[in-house]
């Protein structure tokens, strides 16, 4: 029997990136905020330049929910199960994975709200590929572009802005929607590779810019500016310059008074009132005992796959197969990011790119999203396409040979000491669309500790999303080969398994039928119930989700805040 | 709540001043601790056997030789990283070692008639190609997972943090030019033709950084 515990106005299911998020407008507002987290407190040092611990060993001075709760995938109903991921992709802790993220904070294109609406204006609705359940978004970037802002101010992001209330500068990303106001901090420097490809980019005819980060590019908010130290991928900050929401909004929530934060708090379902259909609260276990923590409103801020997994998991009469999930939408609309098909480039020289993070670097999106003409493509949308100065030690060794040296013995040592800083990963974002069969349900066999089943991902890239890749792969080449690379190499598409970029699974739109929540990110079918994360968006678009996520987050909380009397 | 907002604030404003000196000091004014920082030298092993050990050690110095002359995986005791991480985060993995280093000198029994640590160098590695390749019998799964999970681990073991047991007197990081850990890095030191001095020091030198284990506040 839980233990019951005194209400508050509301509660919210994880304090990451976007719960961490949420909570500053709410208790701002006067709202009584309860946030529960699985993971700790974690801070600088814990924070040790260790790519052990970082890169192959999934943070073991964290809590391991996640770890033990890790998706399983299978390519379609008929294929065999993929081998199952080592580690999940994200981890707990108060601030959740923005502690450890690459910290690149983009805002979406205008086109990835109104992917429908604008190809079949551009193109003829025959472009939408066969079996997509895309929809326009129910606003634009317009109605975003606040949100935005007010999270690239109260968070932390350095860039560069390219579109000012229509004035276009060459310095940022002339592709970019327009936004009311500068960057609150200048861009990250640049190294001297991520010059020479700019300048190469710009030989090219494209418009290179910086890309913008949630990491301080000088002192923000009493914190220092980055000292590219080289371990921010999956690295926490050693001088907090990387700005989670652990070092950001949660703080500054819990300075009004009306946040309070229990960590170590593993929720295991939301409950509903049956006679109402509306939430009652949260039942979680800490310490081994079972609460229930009773509140007006509830925001599900989990992950994606967590999110799906909670509704699912939280069958009730009213909700037979479900919470929010009697229209059959939860787990519909499922999306990774297509950020396989990487190319990998060998150079003649050396880089020097064993310091700096994945968030310094050079971007060019003239084939991102639909900023160039696809009458005479087979695909839509597009990519982001991003170098960068990123290099360990671990990960420089395990470099490819290129087919130019055997893979171990003599003739790799040879070629490794030679080559091991002359080589160059370019990362690509692209246009994921969601399909009528991608999808996540609960897995009929493999549980948890708990006994819990975990989340099953059924979901394949299709012809789209593959040739988006393959023509990425070739504007890369030509970047690469500008630049005197003496070597490419295009990796594999990947599969849609567990990502750090997964979309969807509880759609945001008008249709109840065909989205689990409205406009303001609450449940169609449980008015008290609001959901905030990357579950929510119905496209993916060609960059990173965060800031996206958080600036939803951000409206979804306002929303509520404001709506109070009419909410509960 | 306030003590930890105030907390974390001051803690910042002491790293920006303790950056502020590092980032003064001459080049090689900070001497790296080498004597903390060097690995141990090989002693019993912690997890493994004698034998398996000796298997596991040979297996290592093929795989990344010294036959240049400078040093490989045995010099960097890759293989007493292995060892340490099986009594540890790669526990798991303890009895696929058993199987699989037990595998190899029956293979080579079979194939070169002794163990693989009495073969030449030629023939230990007529026998990590064949294992690569897949063509080398008696292993479960078989040989190929095998040969890639110590590769896999070699290279960590290599190329690691000297606290993890491996990567001794950084002669993987020097293998590669690895300049090292910087806690701060000037803009000079990220242009191609600069060679940043190398650093040849743990991350945890430092003793008040948390290594692992989850932990509260």
């Amino acid at each position: 029997m839980a233990t019951n515990l005194k209400k508050t106005d509301v509660v919210v299911i994880g304090l990451g990136a976007v719960g961490g998020v949420a909570v500053l407008p709410l208790a701002r507002a006067g709202c009584e905020v309860i946030g529960l987290e699985a993971g700790t407190w974690l801070d600088t040092k814990d924070f040790a330049a260790d790519e052990i611990s970082n890169n192959f060993r999934g943070w073991p001075k964290s809590v391991q929910k996640a770890n033990r709760e890790i998706p399983t995938h299978r390519a379609n109903e008929k294929a065999p199960y993929s081998p199952r991921f080592p580690l999940h992709p994200m981890m707990n802790a108060v601030g959740g994975t923005s502690l450890h993220y690459w910290a690149q904070s983009w805002r979406l294109n205008p086109w990835d709200f109104k992917v429908v609406s604008e190809t079949t204006k551009r193109y003829g609705a025959s472009r939408i590929p066969k079996g997509s359940t895309v929809e326009d978004w129910p606003f634009g970037l317009e109605e975003l572009e606040s949100y935005y802002d007010k999270v690239e101010y109260e968070v932390g992001v350095s860039g560069k802005a390219g579109n000012i209330n229509g004035s276009i500068d060459p310095a940022g990303n002339i592709f970019e929607g327009s936004r009311k106001r500068e960057f609150p901090m200048p861009p990250l420097r640049g190294t001297e590779f991520t010059e020479r490809m700019g300048a190469v980019a710009r030989k090219l005819g494209w418009a290179p810019f910086p890309g913008p980060a949630a990491i301080n590019s000088q002192v923000y908010d009493d914190r220092p500016g980055c000292v590219y130290h080289g371990y921010c991928n999956r690295g926490g900050c050693h001088i907090n310059a990387k700005n989670s929401t652990t070092v950001s909004t949660i703080p500054r929530a819990q300075k009004t008074g009306r946040l309070k934060v229990v960590d170590q708090a593993h929720v295991i379902r939301i409950e509903v009132d049956e006679r109402t259909a509306r939430t009652t609260g949260v039942t979680y276990l800490k310490g081994g005992v079972e609460y229930f923590q009773p509140a007006d409103v509830v925001l599900l801020g989990s992950y994606t796959y967590e999110n799906v997994r909670l509704l699912l998991m939280s069958k009730s009469k009213a909700f037979p197969n479900g919470l929010a999930n009697n229209n059959g939408q939860v787990g519909r609309h499922y999306m990774t990011h297509n950020t396989g098909s990487v190319l990998t480039a060998l150079f003649p020289y050396d880089i020097n790119a064993w310091y700096g993070m994945p968030a310094q670097g050079v971007a060019v999106d003239n084939y991102a999203d639909d900023n160039f003409d696809h009458s005479k493509l087979d695909f839509i949308g597009g990519g982001n396409m991003w170098v960068y100065s990123d290099r360990r030690p671990i990960v420089a060794a395990s470099m490819s040979t290129f087919g130019k040296a055997p893979t171990w013995g003599a003739g790799w040592k040879s070629f490794i000491r030679q080559n091991a800083d002359r080589w160059n990963l370019a990362y690509m974002q692209k246009t994921t669309l969601p399909y009528e069969d991608n999808y996540l349900d609960l897995d009929p066999t493999v549980k948890d500790p708990l006994g819990n089943p975990v989340t099953r991902i059924t979901a394949d890239f299709k012809d789209n999303e593959k040739r988006v890749g393959a023509y990425m792969q070739d504007r890369m080449t030509q970047w690469f080969n500008e630049a005197g690379a003496i070597a490419v190499e295009r990796g594999p598409a990947g599969t849609m398994g567990p990502s750090t970029h997964a979309y969807g699974g509880t759609r945001m739109g008008d249709n109840k039928a065909t989205n689990v929540v409205n406009r303001w990110g609450f449940a169609h079918e449980v008015p008290n119930l609001g959901i905030i994360g990357a579950s929510v968006m119905g496209t993916s678009g060609s960059h990173n989700p965060t800031l996206t996520a958080q600036a939803l987050a951000w409206r979804t909380a306002e929303y509520l805040s404001k709506s109070w009397k009419s909410m509960v | 709540m306030f003590s930890q907002q105030n907390n974390s604030r001051r803690k910042a404003l002491k790293n920006v001043a303790a950056i502020g000196v590092a980032a003064s000091l001459p080049a090689g004014a900070i001497k790296p601790a080498a004597a903390a920082d060097a690995a141990p030298a090989r002693t019993t092993p912690q997890t493994l056997s004698a034998a398996e050990a000796a298997t596991l050690d040979a297996i290592c110095g093929r795989l990344i030789p010294s036959d240049d002359g400078t040093p490989g995986a045995k010099e960097a005791r890759a293989a007493d990283y292995i060892d340490r991480s099986l009594a540890g985060y790669l526990a798991g993995l303890r009895k696929a070692y058993a199987a699989g280093l037990a595998a190899v000198d029956v293979y080579a029994k079979s194939s070169k008639g002794t163990l693989f640590t009495a073969l030449s160098p030629a023939d230990q590695d007529a026998i990590l190609a064949a294992m690569q390749k897949n063509s080398a019998t008696g292993f479960t799964p078989n040989s190929a997972a095998f040969f890639n999970m110590v590769w896999g681990h070699t290279l960590q073991g290599t190329f690691c943090d000297p606290a993890y047991g491996g990567n001794a007197k950084f002669v993987g990081w020097d293998m590669i030019s690895y300049p090292g850990i910087r806690m701060a890095v000037a803009p000079e030191e990220q242009r191609m033709s600069v060679k940043p001095k190398p650093q040849r020091q743990s991350a945890y030198r430092d003793a008040t950084l948390s290594k692992g284990g989850a932990h509260g506040h």
